[in-house]
Parts: C-alpha cells; structure tokens; sequence
C-alpha cells in the first residue's frame, strides 16, 4: 500500500465507504447468522456477504488498483462471476440436507415431498 | 466444428476468464488460453454434461440490470430484517411450491443463481418430474405474489434466452 497516499481525495473517499460498506453488509450477514431462528432462516443471512458485501469490495479493489497502477484491472470480475456461479451449490446442498433430515424426522414444520417421490 | 469444440460458450468463458488473469491479449496468452479453453470443453464433453444454447440475448442486458437493482434492494430488505427484528409486526418465514415451465437445465441453473444472489429466498429443491421448485423465502407476505415475481421477472426472460 506504498501509493495509497497518491491517490486522490474523491478515489480515497469512495473506496473506503465501498470497503466499509461491504465489511458492513459481512457483519451484518455474521449477525444474522446469530439471531435468526431456524435453520432455514439462518441460511438466509450470509447471503449478504456473498452478494453485494462481496461486490463492494471487489468494486473498491478494482478502482484503488486500477488507480494506483493507471490501468483497467478487471481481475476482481472474474471473482464475482465464480462467488455467484458457486454459492447456489453450497446454499442447496446445506438446506436439501436439513430438509431430508427434518422430513425424515418429522420435527420442525416442512412440506412434504412432491407426489412424485412419495 | 461440434466434434473440435463441443461446448463453445465454456470455451469461451475460460479463455476469457485466462485473459483476464493474464491481464494480457498477447500471443502467448492468447494460444495457452486457447489450448485450456479447448481442453476444458473436451472435459466436459466426456461428462456428458447438456449443451447449452443460448437464442435471444438482447433481453440480457435488461435482465442482468434487473438482478443487480434486485440484489440491492433485497439486501437492504434482508439487512433491515436482521438489525431491527421487530420491526413492522410479525415477520413470517416459509417454503413455497413454484410451478416451473422452463426445463432447460442452464436456464434453471441461472435461475437457481439469482434467486440465491438476491438474500431473502433460496432455492431448496427441484423435482424434474412435475417442474416444481421449492423456495424458501424469508419474508413471506404473499405466497401468490413471490410465484409471479419468480415467473414474470425471471423464469419468462430466461425461457427467451434458454429455449
């Protein structure tokens, strides 16, 4: 962070409310996690870091390196396609566990299985 | 051209994704990109993973801006419902049943992705046989309403793209 000092106020200004803003939305998400009720509910709340928490702080990195080295960085797009390619598969196979389970077990309140499985 | 390159959009997304880690459009990176991106779609050729093909893309500019206001004000919705939990009354979780008419597998894998992209709902299951998706939505005031939201906003646009 040699040339962070170079940078101008308005590029300083923003790239720090983006790193804020997406360190918030993490927190947030992590708090969540805490106070939600269900397993199903909870599944929600690191949802945030991973979408727009994320997306701030790939956009503050793309425009403090692209600033600081005076050229287009775009490595961070890559990052944010593979973050939103990736986490579907994990949020599935986390809630179709519980799911199976809870069905299985019949404890916490959830729809039967269509007709089809039955 | 189907026997060399049986997945031209992976292709195409891998050489992409080596340049821009290269950070560079010369030659070299240009070939080796190309020999992984070839490479890459014989892989999954072998799999035997369905093709995709993709017929309408003027609507996707409109439907990606669509996600990203979407996934702003979801997360401001989700955000509001963990810092302040009592706020606006009763706040009511639930699954719902969604009839899908789009049974191309990309089109319902995008659809997997901006549903899960936009905090508030997650995709929990999909039964192939009848075209039902279960979702999982956090704040469910209207089951009626998130069916026509799902069909209208995103399941109609991505049918034109993937089928």
């Amino acid at each position: 962070m040699t040339h962070a000092a170079e940078l101008p106020a308005w590029a300083a200004l923003s790239v720090a409310v983006l790193l804020l803003l997406g360190a918030g939305l993490a927190l947030v998400g992590a708090v969540g996690l805490l106070r939600l009720g269900s397993f199903y509910e909870r599944v929600h709340a690191p949802t945030l870091a991973t979408t727009l928490g994320i997306g701030c702080v790939l956009v503050a990195s793309m425009l403090f390196f692209s600033l600081v080295q005076s050229r287009f960085i775009l490595h961070e797009v890559l990052i944010a396609v593979l973050v939103v390619i990736t986490t579907p598969v994990t949020l599935m196979l986390l809630t179709r566990a519980a799911l199976y389970r809870d069905r299985i077990e019949g404890k916490a309140p959830v729809p039967p299985p269509p007709r089809s499985h039955r | 051209m189907r026997r060399f390159l049986p997945h031209p959009l992976l292709a195409l997304f891998l050489l992409s994704a080596w340049l821009l880690l290269m950070e560079s459009i010369s030659p070299g990176a240009v070939v080796l990109g190309g020999v992984l991106a070839v490479g890459g779609s014989w892989t999954l050729a072998s799999l035997a993973s369905p093709r995709a093909r993709l017929r309408r893309l003027t609507v996707l500019p409109g439907l990606l801006g669509d996600v990203l206001v979407e996934v702003m004000r979801s997360n401001y919705a989700v955000a509001r419902i963990i810092v302040h939990p009592a706020d606006g009354g009763v706040r009511r979780s639930g699954f719902i049943y969604i009839p899908l008419d789009m049974r191309a597998p990309y089109g319902l894998a995008a659809l997997a992705c901006i549903l899960t992209a936009t905090p508030g709902t997650v995709w929990v299951d999909y039964d192939s046989a009848e075209g039902t998706m279960l979702l999982h939505v956090l704040d469910l005031v209207d089951e009626a309403e998130w069916v026509h939201i799902v069909k209208e906003r995103w399941e109609r646009r991505l049918m034109e793209i993937f089928e």
